[in-house]
C-alpha cells in the first residue's frame, strides 16, 4: 500500500510522541510509524527523573552550565541554552497534561538531587518518571488524534530530488511491505545499545534511524560517545537508577570504603556518569572489588523510602539479583547505557538532508556532548520533540510529495525475498550479535586504547562480511522476529562501524572517551565534535568546531 | 541449570494446528523465562515468534501464560516454576486471537483501553504553573499509573472469556486513574460511562487480574473504588446497583439471599424484568430454579444478622 501524510515521524517513544503532538497542534496530516506499540518503547526506562529550573533558588544558567561541563565542553552550548531555558515550561505542560508528578508538603512539584547537577531540580514520579511520561505522551497522541501505524518496522528513506520524502517498511502482522510518502520525516528511533552486551537498553534498541538516515547522507556526529551507567546489575545488565544516589545511597569497595570521596571530593557519589562509572571501573581494576563489581548501598536509607521512591529498583535487585536493597549492599558494576552521538541535527532538529529532521537519542544536536546529565534525556525528547514537530509541520507546507517510492520498496522488497531464500546453516543472527556485543564491550568501553579499538574496528569488518552469509530459519511472513532480528543487526553493523572508527579517530580523553594512550583532554586541537559520513568504504570521518556562547573550557572537577 | 520448557505453536503460514514443542535450556540460576525464550530463539528454533523488549518488566510486551496463568515473562524465574525438573508450559495469553505461537493481537486490548478516554481532560484554563495538590492524591493514583498495559490481566479475565463487552480490568483501571485526578474535570461523566452495561458493574470479584497483575496494580480494586464513587455520585439507577442494594437488603431482612427477587431487583424497567421469564422458564426446566421459589423464608437467627448490618451503618452514618 502507499499512505501518504504530511508529516512522518519514525519511533514512537517520547520525542516522537512529542513531535507529533507538535505537529498535529500546527494542523498539517501527522503519523507515527513504530516498530513496537507506543508504550513499549524505550522511554519506559528513564527511572530517576527531568530536569527543569523551576526552583526560585535555580536558574536557567546554572542548569546550563551543568550541562556544559558535564558535556565536558563538547555540548554546543547555543542548543544547551535552549534546552535550559525552555524546561521548565515544558515541565508544567507535562504536569498539565496529566504526569503525577510527585509533590512537595505545600502540593508543588517535588525533586530529588541527580549526578552532575548543583542544585536539587530532578522532577520525578517515585522510580518511573519514563514511563508515566511515555503514557502521557501516548495518551496525547490519542487525544490529538495522531495515527499510529504499529509494529511496522522501516526499512528504507525515500530521496528525491535531494531531499528526504517518507519511508518504505515491512509490517510485522503480514510481511507487508508498504511506502510512506511523507514532506517531512523525523527520526525518533533510539539508540543503539544492543551492539553493546551486556546492555541497560531494551532489545529493540538497534540504532535503526541512525542506520538509514547515515545510508542516505546524513552524518553521525560525536558516536564514540557511549555512556556507561555507574548502577548496572551484573547479570543482565539492568539499570538501578541514579535516584538511588540521588535519595543518598553510597557506592563502596571491598574494603567498606566510600572510594568516590578520592576521586569526586564534593560531589562524591553525585559527580557525572563518566567520573563514577570511570572511578569504579579503577577500583575493579586495582583489586577492591567484589567479582568485578562495587557495592550500592541502600540501607541507611530505610525501609520506607525504598519501598516508596525507589520501588521499582528493589524489585529489580531482587529479581535479578536476590539482594534486598534494604538489608543489604546490591553488587553492581559500569554498564553500557547510552549515546551521547547520533545522527546530526541543528536547533530545530533539523539535519543536513533537507527535509530530515531527528531527535531524541537517534539525534546529535548536541546537548550531551561528551556525557550526558542524569535526567536531561527525558527533558531533551520533550524540549526537542516540541521544537522538531513544529518546524517539520511548517517546512512540510512548501513540499510537495514524493511521485516514486515505489521502485524502493519493491527494492527493498527484493533484498528481503534474498534474504528469506538463502538456505539456512550459514551464520546465524544471534550469534553474530553477541560477538558484535561482547567486542563492542571489550574494547569500546569505559577504558579504551589504539590497539583494542583497532581490534574492535577490525571485528566489524569480520562481522559486517560474514553478516552476508547469514541463513534464516524462519521463511514466514507473519510476525517473522528472525527477519527482524537479521534487518536489525545489519543496521548495529553500520553504527557499531562508525562508533569505532569514531572512537579511533579521537586521539584525546573527554567525556565517556577515555583513551588510556592519550589520557588528557585536548582542547587546542579536539574542542571539536566528529562527523562521519557514509561512503563505499570506511566512513569519512571530519571534525567540526563546537558551538561556544558563554562558557569557556575548565578544567572539570566534582 | 538447565530447564524443560512446552511452548504452544501455532503459525498460520504452516498447517494451522496447534503443537508443543519442547526445549531444554542451560541458563544461570537468576534466568528468567524469557531468557529461556531467547535462548531458544537465538540458538534452537529461530521460527519461534515472541514479542519482547526492556528485559525488566517495565514495557509489557512480554505477557504470556506461564504454567497457564498469565505474568511477564522478563520477571518470571525460570526455577520457580520448573521445580524439581518439572516442565514449564509456555503458551500466548487468552481472551485475544493468536497470530503466531506466543503473539497475540492486541487489537481488542487497544480498542477498549481508548474506550474509557484515557487522558487528562481539565475544566478550564490551565493554571499558570503546576496544579497545586497533595502528594498524597498524585501517589494514590500511581497504583494504576503503575499499570504498562501488559494485557496480563485481560488474557485472565472470566468475564472477558464469556462476555467480551466487557471493558475488562486494565481499561477500568485506567478509568479510575483519571476519573480520581483532582485535575480531571469530567469525573461525573467519566463516572456515567463506565458505569453502562459492559462496564464497573460486570466484574465478578473473581480476582484472577489482582492475582497475575505483575506490577502490583490490583485493577478490581479500582473497579470496586469506582463503583463506591459511581453510587456516590448518585448515579443508582443501574443493575449494578440495584443488583448489590438488593442483595444487601435481603441477607438483612431475612438472613440469606433471595435469589428469585434479586434477579428480578437487578432490572429496572419493567421490560428488562420481562427478558427475566424466559430465562425462569428455562431454569425451572433444567432444575435450577431456588427451592424456595418465590417464597422465601427468614432464616432462624436473622435477628442477629440484621443487629450486625444495624451496627455497621451505624458506624458509617
Amino acid at each position: 500500500m502507499v499512505f501518504e501524510h504530511d508529516v512522518l515521524i519514525i519511533g514512537a517513544g517520547l520525542a516522537g510522541l512529542r513531535a507529533g503532538i507538535e505537529a498535529k497542534r500546527k494542523g498539517v496530516d501527522v503519523a507515527i510509524i513504530t516498530k513496537v506499540y507506543p508504550v513499549r518503547s524505550h522511554t519506559n526506562a528513564a527511572q530517576g527523573g527531568i530536569n527543569a529550573s523551576l526552583d526560585e533558588g535555580d536558574s536557567w544558567e546554572s542548569h546550563a552550565y551543568d550541562t556544559v561541563k558535564g558535556s565536558d565542553y563538547l555540548g554546543d552550548q547555543d542548543a544547551i541554552e535552549i534546552l535550559a531555558q525552555e524546561a521548565p515550561s515544558d515541565i508544567i505542560e507535562l504536569e498539565h497534561m496529566g504526569v503525577i508528578f510527585n509533590r512537595d508538603e505545600e502540593g508543588r512539584l517535588g525533586t530529588r538531587a541527580f549526578g552532575g547537577a548543583s542544585h536539587a531540580r530532578t522532577y520525578f514520579v517515585a522510580d518511573i518518571t519514563g514511563q508515566a511520561l511515555l503514557h502521557v505522551g501516548y495518551e496525547q497522541s490519542l487525544k490529538h488524534q495522531v495515527k499510529t501505524y504499529s509494529e511496522f518496522f522501516a526499512t528504507s528513506l525515500i530521496m528525491e530530488d535531494g531531499a528526504c520524502k517518507g519511508c518504505v517498511g515491512i509490517e510485522m502482522r503480514t510481511g507487508e511491505m508498504h511506502v510512506f510518502k511523507a514532506k517531512a520525516v523525523i527520526m525518533a528511533s533510539g539508540g543503539v545499545g544492543r551492539a553493546f552486551e551486556p546492555s541497560t537498553n531494551a532489545l529493540i534498541c538497534t540504532g535503526d534511524g541512525m542506520a538509514l538516515a547515515y545510508r542516505v547522507g546524513a552524518p553521525l556526529m560525536d558516536m564514540e560517545m557511549v555512556q556507561y551507567h555507574p548502577t548496572t546489575l551484573p547479570s543482565n545488565g539492568a539499570l538501578l537508577t541514579e535516584g538511588a544516589r540521588g535519595e543518598g545511597a553510597y557506592l563502596t569497595n571491598s574494603l567498606g570504603e566510600r572510594f568516590m570521596t578520592k576521586y569526586a571530593p564534593n560531589m562524591i557519589e553525585l559527580a557525572s556518569r563518566d567520573v563514577v562509572s570511570r572511578s569504579e571501573q579503577t577500583e575493579i581494576n586495582e583489586g577492591r572489588g567484589i567479582n568485578g563489581c562495587v557495592m550500592l548501598d541502600c540501607r541507611h536509607l530505610g525501609a520506607e523510602l525504598i519501598h516508596t521512591k525507589l520501588r521499582q529498583i528493589w524489585e529489580l535487585a531482587r529479581d535479578f539479583s536476590g539482594v534486598d536493597l534494604v538489608t543489604e549492599p546490591c553488587p553492581i558494576r559500569p554498564g553500557m547505557h547510552y549515546i551521547m552521538g547520533g545522527i546530526k541535527a541543528g536547533i530545530h532538529g533539523e539535519t543536513y538532508v533537507p527535509g530530515l529532521y531527528a531527535i531524541g537519542e537517534t539525534s546529535c544536536i548536541s546537548i550531551h556532548g561528551g556525557n550526558r546529565l542524569g535526567a536531561n534525556s527525558l527533558l531533551e525528547l520533550v524540549v526537542f520533540g516540541r521544537r522538531a514537530g513544529g518546524h517539520a509541520a511548517e517546512y512540510a507546507r512548501s513540499q510537495k510529495h514524493a511521485s516514486g517510492g515505489e521502485n524502493l520498496m519493491d527494492a527493498d522488497a527484493k533484498k528481503i525475498k534474498a534474504l528469506l531464500d538463502k538456505a539456512q546453516g550459514g551464520e546465524m543472527v544471534g550469534k553474530l550479535r553477541l560477538e558484535l556485543g561482547q567486542e563492542m564491550n571489550t574494547h569500546v568501553a569505559v577504558y579504551r586504547d589504539d590497539a583494542g579499538l583497532k581490534q574492535a574496528v577490525a571485528k566489524v569488518k569480520e562481522l559486517k562480511q560474514r553478516y552476508r552469509n547469514v541463513g534464516l530459519q524462519n521463511k514466514g511472513s507473519v510476525f517473522n522476529t528472525n527477519l527482524l532480528a537479521a534487518l536489525e543487526l545489519e543496521n548495529m553493523l553500520d553504527v557499531a562501524e562508525v562508533i569505532t572508527q569514531s572512537a579511533l579517530y579521537r586521539t584525546e580523553s573527554r567525556g565517556a572517551q577515555f583513551r588510556t594512550d592519550y589520557p588528557e583532554r585536548d582542547d587546542a586541537n579536539w574542542l571539536k565534535h566528529t562527523l562521519a559520513y557514509k561512503t563505499d568504504g570506511d566512513p569519512r570521518l571530519e571534525a567540526l568546531p563546537v558551538t561556544i556562547t558563554k562558557w569557556q573550557p575548565q578544567k572539570r572537577t566534582y | 541449570m538447565q530447564a524443560n520448557l512446552r511452548v504452544r505453536r501455532w503459525d498460520p503460514d504452516g498447517d494451522r494446528t496447534v503443537r508443543y514443542d519442547e526445549f531444554t535450556v542451560d541458563l544461570h540460576e537468576n534466568a528468567m523465562v524469557l531468557d529461556a525464550l531467547l535462548d531458544i530463539r537465538e540458538n534452537q528454533d529461530e521460527t519461534l515468534s515472541v514479542r519482547c523488549s526492556c528485559r525488566s518488566s517495565i514495557c509489557g510486551s512480554c505477557a504470556m501464560k506461564v504454567n497457564g496463568a498469565s505474568t511477564l515473562a522478563c520477571n518470571t524465574k525460570l526455577k520457580d516454576v520448573t521445580p524439581n525438573g518439572t516442565t514449564v508450559t509456555i503458551e500466548p495469553m487468552g481472551n485475544m486471537p493468536v497470530l503466531k505461537d506466543l503473539v497475540v493481537d492486541l487489537e481488542v486490548f487497544w480498542n477498549k483501553i481508548h474506550a474509557v478516554k484515557p487522558w487528562l481532560q481539565p475544566e478550564g484554563p490551565d493554571p499558570v504553573r503546576e496544579y497545586i495538590v497533595a502528594d498524597e492524591h498524585m501517589m494514590n493514583l500511581i497504583n494504576t499509573v503503575q499499570c504498562i498495559l501488559c494485557g496480563a490481566c485481560v488474557s485472565d479475565c472470566t468475564v472477558m472469556e464469556v462476555d467480551p463487552s466487557f471493558l475488562g480490568p486494565a481499561a477500568l483501571a485506567k478509568g479510575y486513574r483519571f476519573a480520581a485526578d483532582p485535575r480531571d474535570g469530567h469525573k461525573q461523566e467519566r463516572l456515567e460511562t463506565y458505569a453502562q452495561p459492559g462496564g464497573m458493574w460486570d466484574c465478578t470479584h473473581c480476582y484472577q487480574c489482582v492475582q497475575v497483575c505483575p506490577k502490583g496494580v490490583a485493577p478490581m480494586e479500582w473497579i470496586l473504588q469506582l463503583r463506591h464513587e459511581a453510587e456516590a455520585a448518585g448515579l443508582t439507577n443501574t443493575n449494578g446497583v440495584r443488583h448489590s442494594q438488593s442483595l444487601a437488603e435481603s441477607v438483612k431482612e431475612s438472613g440469606w439471599l433471595d435469589e428469585a427477587k434479586l434477579a428480578m431487583d437487578s432490572y429496572g424497567a419493567l421490560g428488562d424484568k420481562m427478558k427475566l421469564v424466559p430465562i425462569g422458564v428455562r431454569s425451572l426446566l433444567k432444575g435450577k430454579m431456588p427451592k424456595t421459589g418465590p417464597f422465601h423464608h427468614k432464616r432462624p437467627g436473622a435477628d442477629h444478622v440484621e443487629r450486625i448490618f444495624e451496627e455497621l451503618e451505624g458506624k458509617h452514618s
